[in-house]
């Protein structure tokens, strides 16, 4: 702004920068200590006052990956001597890195497969949330549906328990059904989950839009489902790019019916991070790089719509 | 080109009742101007012609065939809204490029770009090409829009009062230019508007709806100087035409609690309650006339001067021209064309002239 501040706008302006400034240190500061623990050597992890100054190792990102098991014996000098730097890392905590019998093949940990499969559910629930989300909402929005109020009263009255408290009967219905430990099992929770929440966001972002666009496409010689696509959906990106960040977020971190659901083929990251306390100390400098390499997914997804939240978590409330 | 006869529409949503058994005939190459006030059913009745709604019962005839279950794109009709019928995503080109588009036409895009240039030159619009549409002003918008409506040269073009959310300058100029292009295109227009202005003097033909029913239809000076009833007297005309009650007795008019003056139609009426009907140009106003009354309120509007009388208990408006020198609180004289008096029954309001 180029015109004249007076003292009390200056005043409230460094407020402001104040505010914001505890915020992000209130909120920065767990993820500050994940990093910090993620790189640090696994002595200096739990001191007290803690360390801030160390040389920083990425043993931990070493021990995430692998498959580990404590020293009886202290390694030979040979043995020691001959292990690639990252083996000799395991060694030097203690433990040493399990290998194949036959092929000599080291064995790596689940963090990676988990890793995955958070991926795939998360995604595969998202994109099915929110593409079902924006059909229903639109229908909801667009037609006459018979006990409207209703239907929607029904459908945001899934979200009024706490999920927790459905999961013993779920666990049994799914054990009935075969969807135990299967992707399939999560992304159908994880979409039911989120849908409720979509189908409102979604239905605030289309009624706003206005209904003279589509009915001039149908005019002009468009299906309705044409008119859909190129007229409705291009106005709706915004919200449906918010809906798909909260989605995300929400079958990311899940953890509850994770934990419940699936323990080996299926699990995601969330339910094995803390499983990894590992032999005799929780090794939290291992639990520290899980949970930093897990936050990232998020960070790159929320920083690429970017662009559209800024509009979208107003839930559509600026107009034009 | 076409021909629309709509027959016996019904359309209620919930409890409102937004046409009642509307019947309405519009010739090949007509501007036609539904006018009424809001929620009077003109909106509804240009989406039942659109197809954007189905009539509960009734017909919809596009030269003479019944397209009552025809969808929007196969009636090949266009729709000029008062807003918001742009894109905002793309440029002025790629909105009137959008119609043109759709898989129903099959154009080139050699096609396409000519079609888009042409009607960009009809409007003027040809710098504006290459702008997003949300840089436009009010104007410009509406120009664009009537483009994407008349790229795709279709048989009707159906414009939902689509000049009232401009300035009143623009209004008049775009009023001009409507009615040239109209000429130009020769298609069947239909025009919504609620402003009488814009239905007098652009409309071949004007319809008057009121509660969803069409009261009258007819050429502008039809309407204006033959009102089938009061309430289309009352909606035509600024100000409005007089309206006062009396009784016909041995050929004058004696209004009640007021004055007597004679005219010329006689007959019908003699005995019951009447409602007469003067516009205010028809009031004469002079120093020998026999009529006293006291001047309320005069408007001077440059070329003329419309000045507010009171009679006994009525309260009448004349236009009298400018040079005219009067001041509140005058007294003046005044009389009426005998012969332009309309007779209205005061119960129903219908001019007797049409019973």
């Amino acid at each position: 702004m180029a015109g004249v501040q007076t003292s009390a706008e200056k005043w409230t302006n460094r407020t402001a920068i104040a505010a914001v400034f505890v915020a992000l240190i209130i909120m920065l500061t767990p993820i500050y200590w994940i990093a910090a623990t993620a790189f640090k050597p696994r002595n200096l992890a739990t001191t007290i006052p803690p360390t801030v100054v160390y040389e920083p190792t990425v043993a931990p990102f070493v021990k995430l990956f692998t498959k580990r098991s404590q020293l009886r014996e202290q390694p030979t000098q040979e043995e020691y001597d001959n292990a690639p730097w990252w083996e000799q890392m395991v060694f030097d905590g203690g433990e040493k890195v399990v290998r194949n019998r036959k092929s000599g093949e080291v064995r790596s940990s689940g963090y990676g497969d988990r890793f995955k499969n958070s991926l795939i559910v998360s995604v595969i629930s998202t994109i099915l949330a929110v593409g079902m989300g924006t059909l229903t909402a639109y229908g909801f929005s667009r037609f006459k549906v018979a006990g409207e109020d209703d239907w929607l009263f029904f459908i945001l009255s899934t979200r009024m328990l706490p999920p927790v408290v459905v999961a013993i009967p779920m666990f049994l219905m799914y054990r009935v059904v075969g969807l135990n430990d299967t992707h399939m099992g999560l992304i159908i929770l994880y979409t039911a989950f989120n849908l409720s929440f979509a189908v409102w966001i979604m239905k605030g972002f289309i009624d706003e839009i206005p209904r003279e666009y589509e009915e001039a496409a149908l005019v002009d010689g468009y299906t309705r489902i044409q008119a859909f696509f190129k007229v409705v959906l291009p106005e709706a990106l915004t919200g449906m790019a918010a809906t798909a960040v909260f989605c995300f977020i929400t079958a990311w971190n899940e953890y509850a019916f994770a934990l419940i659901m699936t323990n080996r083929n299926a699990q995601t990251a969330p339910p094995y991070i803390p499983s990894q306390v590992g032999s005799g100390l929780p090794d939290w400098t291992v639990i520290a790089a899980g949970t930093f390499l897990f936050l990232i997914p998020v960070a790159i997804f929320t920083f690429l719509l970017r662009n559209h939240l800024l509009r979208g978590m107003s839930f559509g409330a600026i107009r034009k | 080109m076409a021909d629309i006869t709509l027959q016996g529409i019904n359309k209620s949503f919930g409890q409102n009742r937004a046409l009642r058994n509307l019947d309405l005939e519009i010739k090949d190459g007509e501007f036609f101007v539904l006018l009424g006030q809001t929620g009077a059913g003109k909106t509804t009745t240009l989406r039942v012609i659109a197809g954007l709604e189905e009539p509960d019962n009734g017909k919809v005839l596009i030269d003479g065939m019944d397209a009552t279950n025809w969808n929007a794109a196969q009636r090949d009709v266009a729709l000029v809204l008062q807003q918001y019928s742009l894109y905002p995503r793309l440029t002025v080109r790629g909105n009137l490029e959008f119609p043109l588009k759709s898989r129903t036409q099959n154009f080139t895009p050699e096609q396409i770009k000519e079609r888009v240039d042409k009607a960009a030159e009809t409007l003027q619009i040809t710098r504006l090409l290459d702008r997003k549409v949300e840089r436009l002003s009010g104007g410009e918008m509406q120009r664009v829009s009537i483009g994407r409506a008349i790229v795709r040269e279709p048989r009707v073009f159906l414009m939902d009062e689509p000049l009232s959310a401009l300035d009143a300058n623009l209004r008049d100029v775009l009023r001009v230019e409507l009615k040239k292009l109209h000429n130009e295109l020769g298609a069947t227009f239909v025009f919504v508007t609620h402003d009488q202005i814009e239905a007098m003097s652009m409309g071949d033909k004007v319809g008057v709806l009121n509660k969803g029913q069409l009261v009258q239809v007819g050429t502008p000076s039809e309407i204006y100087n033959n009102p089938l009833n009061t309430f289309v007297a009352g909606s035509v005309g600024t100000p409005p035409m007089n309206l006062m009650n009396g009784t016909l007795e041995g050929g004058e008019a004696r209004i009640d609690n007021g004055f007597s003056l004679p005219v010329t139609a006689i007959g019908a009426g003699a005995g019951q309650p009447l409602k007469f009907g003067v516009r205010p140009e028809d009031l004469v106003l002079e120093s020998g006339a026999p009529v006293e009354g006291r001047v309320f309120d005069v408007e001077d509007h440059g070329v003329i001067k419309i000045l507010t009388i009171d009679v006994g208990q009525n309260r009448l408006h004349a236009t009298v021209s400018a040079q005219m020198k009067v001041a509140l609180d005058d007294a003046v004289r005044f009389g009426w064309k005998a012969d332009k008096v309309l007779l209205f029954d005061q119960k129903n309001g219908r001019n007797l002239a049409y019973a």
